[in-house]
C-alpha cells in the first residue's frame, strides 16, 4: 500500500507537468477509440448481415442485371424458402450531398425476409397497397422531416426522369445494429414505368435476395444455384450476404488500411510524450535515486518505481479518455450519421486502448530506468539538475 | 541575434533525449498531415490529367457518370455531326462513341474481386488522348477480340498483363498491348474494341461520346446545340471538368479525414511540446536569472525561448516529411464511390504542401512554446537568481 502511495505521489509531485500528460494520452486514446470505432462502423453492415440469407448477382459486376425469370428457377432449387429482388435505384434528393441508399424491391418478400425492419401492421398494410409507396428508416425520415403521407421526388441517375414516391411506413430497428437510414419502394412501380419508357430495360433484375431453410445448407445452395445458371447468357454469382457486403468492403480496404495505420501512428506520439515526461522526471531526481540506493535499495527497485509511475500516468490518460470517448461518440453519431448509420464503441477497442497505454507506460520507462540502474552513488549525489 | 539562436541551438543539444522525444511525436503528426493531403492531392492530379482541356464529353442527362450513361445509336450519329468537332490531319473527324462497363476481376496478390472499368472504344481515340503511350505489344486490330490494358491494371490484375487472356461476357481476351497514361485515371481502364465490347456484354447503347473541338472557345456553342436538341437527351461537359466531378466527393472525403486527424493528433503534440519547454524554463530559472542580470530585456527572454520551440517544431516538421517524402513511391488503389470503380492513385508531394506543413509544424512549435516562453520572460530577476 505504501508503494502505491509512493508512487502516486512521486507521479503528481509537478501536478502540472503531470495533468498535461495525461491530458495528452486522453487526446491520444479518445483518438485512438474514435478511429477504431470508424473501423467498425465500416463493417457494420457485414456483422448485421444474416447467415441464413443469401445473394445473387450477375457474375460479370454488380451494374448488370439478372432476367425476372430467375426468380422461380431458384426457388426451385432445394433448401430455398423464399425469393426476393431488387434494384439498386441511385436516385437524388435534391441534391448530390443528401446521400442515402435507395433501392427498389418486391415488397412483401422483402419484408418477409428481412425481419429486422419493424413496421407497425397499418402502416405496412399501407405500403404494401400502394405501388407508389415507399418505406424510410427513422433516422431517414427524422433527417428530412418526412411525415406519413408526405410526396418525395428522386432524380434518377440510373433511370432517367423524376419519380415521385409516397412515405406510407416508417420503419425502425429490431436491434441496434440495424440500418435505419434506408429507403425502399415497390419494384412493379419502377418496372412498370420502364416497360413504357425503356421496354429493354425492363424485367431485369439487380440482384436476388434468398433466404434459404438452415443456414448450414447455404453453402450447398449456393453451389447449386450457380451450376443452374451455368453457360448461360447470364451467370450468377451466389455468396452470404456477408461476404457479398464483405466483398464491397474489400474495394475500398486501402482507405480503412490508412486508417488503421493512422490509429496505431497515434499511440506512438502517445509514446513520446510519456516517454519525454518520464525522461525529464527521472533526469530531475537522478539525486534522489542516488539516496535510495545508498539506503540499500537495489537498482531494480528503483526501476519498479520509475515504472510504476509512468504506468499510473498513461493508466489516468487511458481511463479519461475511454470515459470520454462514448460521449464523443454520440456527438459523432448526431453529426455524421447519415454515413455512419451504425457508430457505436466496442469492447475489443476498449482493450486494445487499454493494453497499448499498458504497454506505453513500461516502454516509456525503459530508458530513464536504465539509466537509474547505472547511474554510480557517488555521480548521482554530484549531479545538480 | 545569432548568440541567441546559438543558445536556443545548444540548449535543444543538451537535452537531446527530451529533444528527439518531442521532434518526433510532432514529426508523426506532420508525417499524417501531409500524408493525407498528398493523398488527396495524388487523387486530384489522376483525375485531372485524365481530361483534356478541348476534349467535350457527352452522356445521358442526369447521369453523374458513364456507367451510368447511355445514348443511343441513333444520338450518336446526331452528336458526331455537329460542326465544331475538330479533324485529324488524314480528314479523320476526331469523335469517339465509346461504351463503358464495370467487371470484377481478382486481384493478383489477393485474389480478391475489385471493379475494373472495361472501356469499348475505336482506334483513334488515341488521337484525342495524346497522353496515352503504347508501351508494350502492339494495338489491338480493330473488330477484334482483343484488348489494351492500362499499365496499372497489367501490374495489379489476374489476366492484365501482356499475352494473357481475361475472360469476361462469355469470351476470353487476349491483351495485347499495354499502355501507359500518364498516370491518369486511364491506366486504370481496358480497353477493346467498342461494337465487341456491345455484342459481348449485350447492351445496344453507347456510354458517351467524346469529340475534340476545334476551337476550345467554342464549348457554349455545342452545348447549346446538343442540349436544345429535342431528339437528344444529353449533356456536355468539358472533359477536365467532368473527371473533377468523379473526384470530388472522395477527395472531400480524404481532406475532412485528413484535416480532423490532424487536428486531434495536433493538440497531443503540441501538449508535448509544451511540457519540454515549462520544463526546459523551469530548469533553466538560475540562467535566466543571469541573462536579466547581465542585462538582456524581457523580450530577449521571450524570443529565444520561442525561437528554441520553433527549432524543436521545425525539426520535427523537416523529420516528418522527409518521411513523408517517402510515401511517394506507394501507389494506393481503392475504389471510387462515384463511378464504382478500381482508381489506382499515388501520393502527390507538391511545392505547396511542403510549404503548407512545414508552416504548419512552425505552427504547432509557437503553440507549444508561447506560454512558458511568456513565464520565463516575467521572471523577476531577484527570484530566479535566488532559484539557483
Amino acid at each position: 500500500m505504501l508503494i502505491v502511495r509512493l508512487l502516486f505521489k512521486n507521479a503528481f509531485r509537478h501536478k502540472f507537468r503531470a495533468l498535461l500528460t495525461i491530458l495528452s494520452i486522453t487526446i491520444a486514446i479518445l483518438a485512438f477509440v474514435m478511429l477504431r470505432t470508424v473501423i467498425g462502423a465500416w463493417y457494420a453492415g457485414v456483422d448485421a448481415s444474416s447467415a441464413s440469407r443469401l445473394v445473387s448477382r450477375n457474375a460479370v459486376s454488380i451494374i448488370f442485371p439478372l432476367p425476372l425469370s430467375y426468380k422461380d428457377r431458384i426457388h426451385q432449387v432445394d433448401g430455398v424458402h423464399l425469393v426476393s429482388y431488387g434494384n439498386w435505384f441511385g436516385g437524388i434528393y435534391i441534391d448530390e450531398k443528401n446521400f442515402f441508399a435507395n433501392f427498389a424491391v418486391e415488397p412483401r418478400s422483402y419484408l418477409e425476409l428481412y425481419p429486422e425492419y419493424v413496421l407497425s401492421s397499418k402502416e405496412r398494410e399501407a405500403f404494401l397497397k400502394d405501388r407508389k409507396a415507399f418505406a424510410a428508416g427513422r433516422k431517414l425520415a427524422a433527417k428530412y422531416g418526412w411525415k406519413i403521407g408526405d410526396i418525395v421526388t428522386l432524380r434518377g441517375t440510373i433511370y432517367p426522369g423524376n419519380w415521385d414516391f409516397v412515405l406510407r411506413a416508417i420503419y425502425r430497428g429490431k436491434t441496434d445494429s440495424v440500418d435505419e437510414t434506408q429507403f425502399f419502394f415497390h419494384w412493379d412501380y419502377l418496372n412498370e414505368t420502364l416497360k413504357k419508357t425503356a421496354p429493354s430495360r425492363a424485367d431485369e433484375v439487380g440482384f436476388y435476395m434468398i433466404g434459404v431453410t438452415n443456414p448450414d445448407l447455404s453453402s450447398a445452395v449456393t453451389t447449386a444455384i450457380d451450376q443452374t445458371f451455368k453457360n448461360s447468357r447470364a451467370e450468377t454469382v451466389t455468396e452470404t450476404e456477408k461476404a457479398f457486403q464483405q466483398g464491397f468492403i474489400a474495394m475500398s480496404g486501402a482507405i480503412i488500411t490508412a486508417i488503421e495505420v493512422v490509429s496505431f501512428v497515434v499511440i506512438f506520439i502517445m509514446l513520446a510524450v510519456v516517454a519525454n515526461t518520464m525522461a525529464m522526471t527521472s533526469r530531475e531526481r537522478t539525486g534522489e535515486y542516488a539516496i535510495l540506493k545508498t539506503l540499500g535499495f537495489g537498482g531494480w527497485a528503483i526501476g519498479g518505481l520509475i515504472a510504476g509511475e509512468s504506468v499510473i500516468i498513461s493508466l489516468c490518460g487511458c481511463l479519461a479518455g475511454i470515459t470520454l470517448a462514448f460521449p464523443a461518440a454520440e456527438i459523432f453519431k448526431k453529426a455524421l450519421g447519415m454515413y455512419f448509420p451504425i457508430f457505436t464503441v466496442e469492447a475489443s477497442s476498449l482493450v486494445m486502448a487499454f493494453a497499448s497505454s499498458l504497454a506505453v507506460g513500461i516502454l516509456a520507462a525503459i530508458v530513464p530506468i536504465q539509466r537509474a540502474i547505472a547511474i554510480r552513488i557517488a555521480d548521482g549525489l554530484r549531479r545538480i539538475g | 541575434m545569432f548568440a541567441l539562436f546559438h543558445y536556443s541551438l545548444r540548449n535543444l543539444w543538451t537535452r537531446r533525449l527530451t529533444t528527439v522525444l518531442t521532434a518526433s511525436g510532432m514529426a508523426l503528426v506532420v508525417f499524417v498531415f501531409a500524408a493525407t493531403l498528398m493523398l488527396a492531392r495524388g487523387l486530384e492530379e489522376t483525375l485531372i490529367q485524365t481530361g483534356s482541356y478541348d476534349n467535350v464529353i457527352v452522356i445521358r442527362k442526369g447521369s453523374v457518370s458513364e456507367v451510368q450513361s447511355g445514348i443511343e445509336r441513333g444520338q450518336a450519329a446526331i452528336v458526331e455531326s455537329l460542326p465544331y468537332i475538330a479533324s485529324s490531319r488524314e480528314g479523320k473527324s476526331l469523335v469517339v462513341k465509346e461504351m463503358l462497363v464495370l467487371v470484377g476481376l481478382p486481384k493478383r496478390d489477393t485474389g480478391k474481386i475489385s471493379h475494373v472499368s472495361i472501356r469499348g472504344t475505336q482506334g483513334h481515340a488515341l488521337l484525342l488522348r495524346p497522353q496515352i503511350k503504347l508501351v508494350a505489344g502492339r494495338l489491338p486490330r480493330p473488330g477484334s477480340f482483343e484488348m489494351l490494358a492500362g499499365s496499372s491494371i497489367a501490374r495489379r490484375f489476374k489476366g492484365g498483363g501482356l499475352r494473357e487472356e481475361l475472360y469476361c461476357g462469355m469470351r476470353h481476351w487476349q491483351v495485347v498491348g499495354i499502355f501507359d497514361a500518364g498516370n491518369s485515371g486511364f491506366d486504370s481502364e481496358i480497353w477493346g474494341d467498342v461494337d465487341q465490347v456491345m455484342q459481348a456484354f449485350r447492351r445496344p447503347v453507347y456510354s458517351s461520346v467524346t469529340f475534340k473541338l476545334r476551337n476550345a472557345q467554342d464549348l457554349d456553342a455545342a452545348r447549346k446545340m446538343i442540349e436544345g436538341d429535342p431528339r437528344l437527351s444529353l449533356e456536355a461537359k468539358r472533359e477536365t471538368r467532368y473527371y473533377e466531378e468523379q473526384s470530388e466527393m472522395m477527395a472531400k472525403f480524404l481532406r475532412i479525414l485528413g484535416i480532423s486527424l490532424t487536428a486531434v493528433f495536433s493538440l497531443g503534440a503540441m501538449i508535448g511540446a509544451m511540457i519540454t519547454m515549462y520544463a526546459s524554463v523551469a530548469t533553466r530559472t538560475a540562467e535566466i536569472g543571469t541573462l536579466r542580470a547581465l542585462g538582456f530585456g524581457r523580450r530577449y527572454i521571450l524570443t529565444a525561448f520561442l525561437m528554441e520551440s520553433l527549432l524543436l517544431g521545425l525539426v520535427g516538421g523537416c523529420t516528418g516529411l522527409f518521411f513523408a517524402a517517402f510515401m511517394q513511391l506507394l501507389t494506393i488503389s481503392t475504389i471510387n464511390f462515384q463511378t464504382f470503380s478500381e482508381l489506382a492513385f499515388r501520393f502527390t508531394l507538391t511545392a505547396d504542401i511542403t510549404l503548407k506543413t512545414l508552416l504548419f509544424s512552425l505552427v504547432m512549435g509557437f503553440t507549444g512554446g508561447f506560454l512558458p516562453a511568456v513565464r520565463a520572460s516575467r521572471m523577476k530577476i531577484i527570484d530566479a537568481l535566488r532559484a539557483a
